[in-house]
């Protein structure tokens, strides 16, 4: 006994610097698993207010972009007023859809693209209902899916993540896949599990598949930059160019699908 | 003494501000982001309680991870470089450091560089082997590695030099 207090006497900072490391190496592994970050996010109130004030002073500098991006969004929702999209469209408008999908608009206050697993802060919570797993676009395309909510503040799993897995699709046929990141560069991400009888080209589209209850079909993704057979030779491997350029982004819109709780229970009796 | 407790608590705060509100957003290159948070860790006293010494880092790493989103990984970055700060130390300074007689502010530019040199390659080579989690990108791990630490260490140089306190 003696020698064992001895031991712990002698050792108390080595001991304490075991402990200390598997705190932390648990919050990291606990970190690299989807979903798992319950206590260590930016969506509480020190950290919001931080990014907030922050945010409030530096988002001057991109008042101009913005402003182009909206009125390009503003022109194009205009058209498709004008022209009423006609009903042999292989994508279903959200236009359309009023009625099953709500759109909350938000602001970005922290970005990230240079970690492996992206986090953005937006100043949307709770209390504007924004929940866990509601999809985030901006005007451009897909941006990421809600991880972590507090009343004023909620993290978004960026699509730039190694973590998110996005169920995606070819705007011109319906062969879908899986939208993934490698973590390598914040202008691509990859589409694999694409059958290989699928014919690609350089430059289609890649939009939401609308599988999963979290994005509606027909959000913009980006467009094929390069593709080649995965080792399996059955699968393509594509690389998409993102239309959001995740490195500039402000306006977010979050999209809440009404019907995903049938939907989410609907699958779950299926198990 | 309760001078020195209070320049480093305002070295930790202000760390801490500018490394997430301006130094975590640099982006060189598009990845390439400096971690002068260390720069608490490197200025610390030598002569300190070691747990509490460990246990401040660990705080500043945590600090960070919850404003960066990115779990544990630079608290463990951060506590191991607390823990090997002694033996650098000993390694950079030898003589000095065992007679307790070190002092920041007047030891000459070469050994200083080495300290702090050794001590940022530790933390970045850490904190990237966690952030990037897969041994068979290690490649990516050093590459990571060698441009953020150049990075940091110039900060840091500059940072000390231009906030020196010594009296001519």
């Amino acid at each position: 006994m003696q020698q064992i207090v001895n031991f712990i006497i002698r050792n108390k900072s080595f001991l304490f610097f075991l402990l200390l490391l598997s705190v932390s190496v648990g919050l990291t592994i606990q970190s690299h698993s989807y979903h798992k970050s319950k206590f260590i996010n930016s969506a509480n109130s020190v950290t919001g207010g931080v990014y907030n004030l922050s945010n409030s002073v530096s988002s001057y500098f991109n008042l101009k972009e913005e402003n182009d991006k909206l009125h390009e969004e503003n022109a194009r929702l205009r058209a498709i007023l004008n022209n009423q999209p006609s009903t042999t469209n292989t994508y279903i408008d959200t236009t359309t859809f009023g009625a099953k999908y709500k759109f909350t608009t938000g602001k970005i206050i922290k970005n990230s693209y240079s970690l492996q697993n992206n986090y953005l802060t937006i100043n949307k919570g709770r209390r504007d209902s924004v929940k866990q797993d509601l999809g985030v676009i901006s005007s451009k395309g897909i941006i990421g899916i809600i991880d972590n909510t507090n009343s004023k503040y909620a993290t978004v799993i960026s699509v730039l993540n190694t973590t998110n897995k996005i169920s995606g699709q070819l705007k011109k046929t319906n062969h879908f896949g899986t939208l993934s990141w490698n973590g390598k560069s914040p202008r691509f991400i990859q589409l694999t599990d694409i059958q290989k009888n699928a014919k690609l080209t350089k430059g289609d589209t890649i939009i939401t598949s609308g599988r999963s209850a979290i994005f509606p079909k027909g959000i913009l993704v980006g467009q094929i930059e390069g593709y080649k057979l995965d080792f399996t030779k059955n699968y393509y491997e594509i690389e998409v160019k993102l239309f959001n350029d995740m490195t500039n982004l402000e306006h977010i819109t979050i999209i809440e699908n009404k019907d995903k709780k049938l939907i989410d229970n609907l699958l779950k009796t299926n198990e | 003494m309760n001078n020195l407790i209070s320049i480093h608590t305002v070295r930790f705060i202000f760390l801490i501000l500018l490394q997430v509100l301006l130094f975590s957003k640099i982006n060189f290159l598009g990845y390439i982001n400096p971690y002068i948070y260390i720069l608490f860790i490197v200025l610390y006293p030598v002569k300190n309680n070691r747990i509490s010494f460990m246990f401040v880092s660990f705080l500043l790493g945590l600090i960070i991870d919850v404003f960066m989103d990115s779990g544990g990984i630079n608290a463990t970055a951060a506590l191991v470089t607390a823990f090997i700060r002694p033996a650098v130390l000993k390694f950079s300074f030898g003589a000095v450091y065992e007679h307790q007689a070190l002092k920041f502010s007047n030891i000459d530019f070469g050994q200083k560089l080495i300290y702090i040199t050794i001590l940022t390659i530790i933390h970045h080579f850490t904190y990237f082997l966690f952030e990037i989690f897969n041994i068979s990108k290690i490649i990516f791990v050093l590459q990571n590695t060698l441009f953020s630490s150049l990075f940091t260490i110039t900060l840091c140089i500059l940072i000390m030099t231009i906030f020196s306190t010594k009296s001519k």
